[in-house]
């Protein structure tokens, strides 16, 4: 399977996130993000980092690469997407997750090993969890608070598309402690904590990041057999 | 705009000009008026002023820093020496690293965030420029006193001006030291230091080969930020009303320099590159004089062609400016379209403001007038070179009779008193958890690292097929320094070789960072003197060689200067990072040891600076020793014979203990030897002592291998999860016994190291 990673200028995890498909098993395809040719791949990860500088507003300027009009057209066609920490903001900007993140409540950066609890396993990225599972990523954000209004929460809340919330510590400020959402179709997932930083018991706190992305592997594998 | 150019400076001999203002003295100016047989142009005069300022020509310093080659030890791995941006060190396999420490001190205090990240951003770019891609950063950080108004100033900016560069640039930051002393207050020491790999193909230097071939200025546009900052504010004292000099300090923008850096590295590897140099201070005067310098002698500017951010900045502020995220490069003509290319495709801005030729001159116009006409050595090179006066100071007789023994300051006896000072240490500023600096700071991008903070060293892999990596630390204690400079700089050289082995990997290299007082004070000279010999002597005995490093003069508030603080950071090389050991021990019944002689050492201990005292001798270094104990703590972990290992420094080993506790969250009980005074060998602070921790089947290899070295190892104790209930806490409670002298309960124990610097700071 091919899952492409994109590059934007300031990108800072695109080495990690390839790192973290291949170790799941994926062959990771670089993308640029002057180019709205996404080579055919299976499934995207946004990275994260500091895209454009993060001037302006987190993931603003991005959102208009030209590799994101194809990205938001895949999507919205059933392609696997998953946005971590910056790429999460990406995708709120481009209006393929609901709300945004603003910064930290505690003004400082922040950069953690946090807990998560997994409460929804229906998307194409979780779907190797089980419901309630706990697992320790490291959390690395200034911009990571996730705001939506009220209804807006309502509703992610009443259809089951929470992914993840903090435990413990909501490290962040996030409103109802959400570490991580995902669309309706379940194949777009945002998620603010840094799994592909925990997939290696060298260098991560845990291997428990893994599961995300061996999640779209199993993904396609079913729907190749549904087939 | 009048622009004062070379027929100007000929036909005007007499026009008075502002050397002095520019930092210049009255007799350097005149050996420049002697190098040109005129009178300097203004912007010559700009490029003089700059380049020979202490900060870039280490005037005062040069003559003892020769030492560093003088006395450099035998050895293979060193593939580039001192005196180019980086040096650069063999680690096998077709790999070498590159790694460098630098201050920012002076910037810093005026302006704690810009000051701070310009730091880092500078250092990333010497490392860079030797055609290196950075993989971490580390920041030894020194401030006033925790409780001190200026440090609440400073200390947060600083400490948020790393993170926030160092984070948007995407390097980890494995690790560095926050050092409280009244010393630093209002002169804080911002240290950063950047590692790096390449390849040895790769490998590239600062020089202009090639007659013909074009000198290219990209990144960041220049502008008026940082305008005469070498001069006027690294080489002159803050005095009392406080530095008016806020515009002097740069700005950074550390997404500009991760463009930088990506599109550095394609043009490196494209192998359209010629030479390359950074900008930093002293800007394109330092870029071209150098590279010109070092390569064929001759390079001609066209300085109107600089991409401004300001279009009415003059000819000189042009040539003196520090703005940052900068490189220069020397390309062939035939491949100037590939290299406008990438820099396109990573969106850096480029153009070519010059040519190398075979002139021996570097000439700079200004829309057709020429500004400049120098020989470059004389700019970059052949500087002023000063034997400052030095001596030992009176006072250094009654400091060092000033010994803290029992009759000078009561020491504890009692378990309960132990088990205060023991506490008092756990919550004291210096020996408090870190973490609520280094939390803001990213250690896990790149995902190689290993071992970060609050481990001995920080550690990285470098490839991810063989697990080749290099772990690395700081260290100094200035009060050991203060108390004799040659042995405190030894002292620094050997804790920071200790941390490195205690992690397992063998020491390669050493880098420095000598923040110093005024070099015009002939007791801060002394002090200086005999810190280098000291380092210098040590890195010889020790066999690693001193690649590179920085001085830091000037850094006092009037008359005082802050103590003598040679940074010392060591490299080394460990062939698997998955051996490496780390300071949290493991299950229970894992045997812990002590290796090293144990003293009644406290001159300049963290328990003397408690009590206020400084004075005495620094603790005995034995750099054989030191020797022994590396290669013992390496030999533990390529053998598989050590689960944890930790370098015992400040606080002694009943401080090194909690941390090891901390880290792993599970309790040990330990005994004192029966004709052991517990004050001294539970907080004294002899060097050339680590903790291991060894599984109970590999106990007898070791201390066989320990006996048959010559090493004294002790065990002293044993990882028991079990001890709760005995102290009187409920069962599951992990506790740290020491004999029957005093218990601490871990978890309130973290609850008290971790709450200091919040309460402080948060």
């Amino acid at each position: 399977m091919r899952i492409g990673v994109v590059t934007f200028p300031g990108s800072l995890d695109d080495r990690d996130a390839a790192r973290a498909v291949r170790l799941a098993g994926g062959e990771a395809v670089a993308l640029w993000h002057g180019d709205s040719d996404l080579s055919a791949v299976d499934a995207v990860v946004l990275p994260g980092g500091f895209s454009y500088g993060d001037y302006l507003r987190c993931g603003a300027i991005a959102r208009f690469a030209p590799v994101m009009s194809s990205i938001v057209s895949r999507a919205e066609g059933g392609m696997p997407v998953l946005g971590i920490c910056n790429g999460f903001q990406i995708l709120c900007e481009s209006h393929l997750l609901p709300g945004a993140l603003t910064r930290n409540d505690h003004l400082h950066f922040i950069c953690r090993d946090q807990r998560l609890v997994i409460e929804s396993t229906d998307s194409d990225w979780t779907r190797d969890f089980e419901p309630g599972q706990e697992i320790v990523v490291p959390l690395k954000n200034g911009e990571g608070g996730y705001v939506a209004d009220e209804q807006t929460l309502d509703q992610l809340e009443g259809d089951g598309l929470v992914i993840a919330r903090y435990l413990e510590v909501n490290p962040n400020g996030s409103r109802r402690d959400i570490a991580g959402i995902r669309n309706a179709r379940g194949n777009v997932v945002g998620l603010m904590p840094h799994p592909e930083h925990a997939v290696e018991a060298l260098t991560g706190p845990t291997t428990d990041g893994l599961a995300f992305f061996t999640s779209v592997l199993t993904t396609a594998l079913t729907s190749v057999v549904n087939a | 705009m009048s622009i004062d150019t070379v027929g100007n400076a000929e036909r005007n001999p007499d026009q008075p000009q502002p050397f002095a203002e520019l930092g210049l003295k009255p007799d350097e100016y005149q050996r420049i008026r002697d190098i040109l047989g005129r009178r300097p142009t203004s912007s010559e005069l700009a490029m003089y002023s700059v380049m020979w300022s202490e900060h870039c020509s280490y005037k005062s310093s040069k003559v003892h820093l020769r030492q560093f080659g003088d006395k450099k030890p035998e050895t293979d791995t060193l593939l580039v020496g001192i005196g180019e941006n980086a040096g650069v060190v063999d680690i096998g396999a077709g790999w070498a690293v590159t790694f460098k420490v630098e201050s920012h001190n002076h910037p810093s205090f005026v302006e704690p965030y810009q000051g701070a990240a310009t730091g880092v951003g500078g250092i990333v770019r010497d490392i860079l420029s030797m055609g290196a891609r950075p993989l971490a950063v580390m920041d030894p950080l020194r401030f006033g006193p925790a409780d001190a108004a200026d440090t609440k100033r400073v200390l947060p900016g600083i400490v948020a001006g790393v993170g926030g560069y160092g984070n948007c640039l995407g390097l980890p930051n494995i690790g560095g030291e926050i050092v409280f002393d009244e010393s630093y207050a209002g002169n804080p020491l911002v240290n950063a230091l950047c590692v790096g790999a390449m390849r040895h193909e790769d490998i590239h230097l600062a020089s202009a080969k090639g007659v013909g071939n074009l000198v290219v200025l990209y990144g960041a546009r220049t502008g008026g930020d940082g305008i005469g900052g070498v001069s006027v504010l690294a080489s002159e004292t803050f005095d009392a009303d406080g530095p008016a000099k806020r515009p002097s300090v740069q700005v950074g923008d550390p997404f500009m320099e991760k463009l930088l850096i990506e599109a550095t590295l394609e043009v490196l590897h494209a192998g359209l590159v010629e030479g390359i140099q950074d900008l930093g201070g002293a800007g394109i005067s330092c870029a071209t004089s150098e590279l010109a310098s070092n390569g064929e002698g001759g390079m001609h500017v066209w300085l109107d062609r600089v991409l401004l951010r300001d279009p009415t900045l003059s000819p000189e502020e042009i040539l003196m400016s520090e703005s940052q995220e900068r490189m220069c490069a020397i390309v062939e003509p035939a491949k100037i379209d590939d290299f406008l290319a990438l820099c396109k495709k990573w969106e850096v801005e480029a153009v070519v403001i010059g040519e190398v030729n075979a002139s021996g001159r570097l000439t700079v116009e200004w829309h057709g007038e020429e500004i400049v006409n120098v020989p470059p050595r004389t700019v970059a090179h052949e500087g002023p070179v000063y034997e400052r006066p030095y001596h030992r100071p009176e006072w250094m007789d009654a400091l060092q009779a000033d010994a803290p023994t029992a009759d000078r300051i009561t020491r504890p006896v009692t378990g309960a008193q132990l088990q205060e000072t023991l506490l008092d240490l756990i919550a004291s500023p210096n020996l408090a958890s870190k973490a609520w600096v280094t939390s803001q700071y990213d250690r896990y991008v790149l995902g190689n690292t290993v071992l970060a903070q609050p481990e001995d060293s920080g550690m990285v892999r470098i490839d991810e097929e063989t697990g080749l990596g290099v772990a690395i630390s700081t260290d100094c204690n200035g009060r050991f320094a203060k108390l004799d400079p040659y042995t405190g700089a030894q002292l620094a050289l050997a804790e920071s070789y200790r941390n490195v082995s205690a992690t397992g990997a063998v020491p390669l290299a050493v880098t420095n960072c000598l923040n110093f007082g005024s070099p015009e004070d002939p007791e801060v000279m002394w002090q200086f003197s005999e810190a280098v010999r000291g380092l210098a002597d040590g890195c010889l005995q020790l066999g690693i060689p001193v690649t590179g490093g920085n001085v830091s003069f000037y850094n006092q508030t009037g008359d005082t200067p802050i103590l003598p603080t040679p940074v010392v950071g060591v490299l080394g090389v460990i062939d698997d990072v998955d051996r490496r050991t780390p300071i949290a021990w493991g299950p229970d019944g894992e045997l812990i040891y002590v290796l090293g002689d144990t003293r009644d050492e406290f001159g300049g201990s963290e328990w003397a600076h408690r009590k206020g005292h400084l004075g005495g001798m620094p603790p005995l270094v034995d750099l054989d020793r030191e020797r022994l104990l590396s290669e013992v703590l390496v030999a533990g972990s390529r053998d598989g014979m050590l689960t944890a290992a930790h370098d015992v420094s400040d606080g002694g080993i009943a401080m090194t203990l909690v941390e090891m506790a901390l880290r792993s969250g599970v309790g040990a009980r330990m005994w004192l030897p029966d004709d052991a005074d517990p004050f001294v060998y539970l907080f004294a602070e002899s060097a050339g002592r680590a903790i291991v921790v060894i599984p109970r089947s590999e106990e007898m290899r070791f201390t066989e291998m320990c006996a048959a070295r010559g090493l004294p190892a002790f065990r002293v104790g044993v990882v028991d999860s079990g001890l709760g209930a005995d102290a009187g806490f409920d069962a599951a409670t992990q506790v740290l016994q020491f004999g029957d002298l005093f218990t601490v309960h871990i978890e309130e124990v973290r609850a008290l190291h971790e709450s200091v610097l919040p309460a402080l700071f948060g």
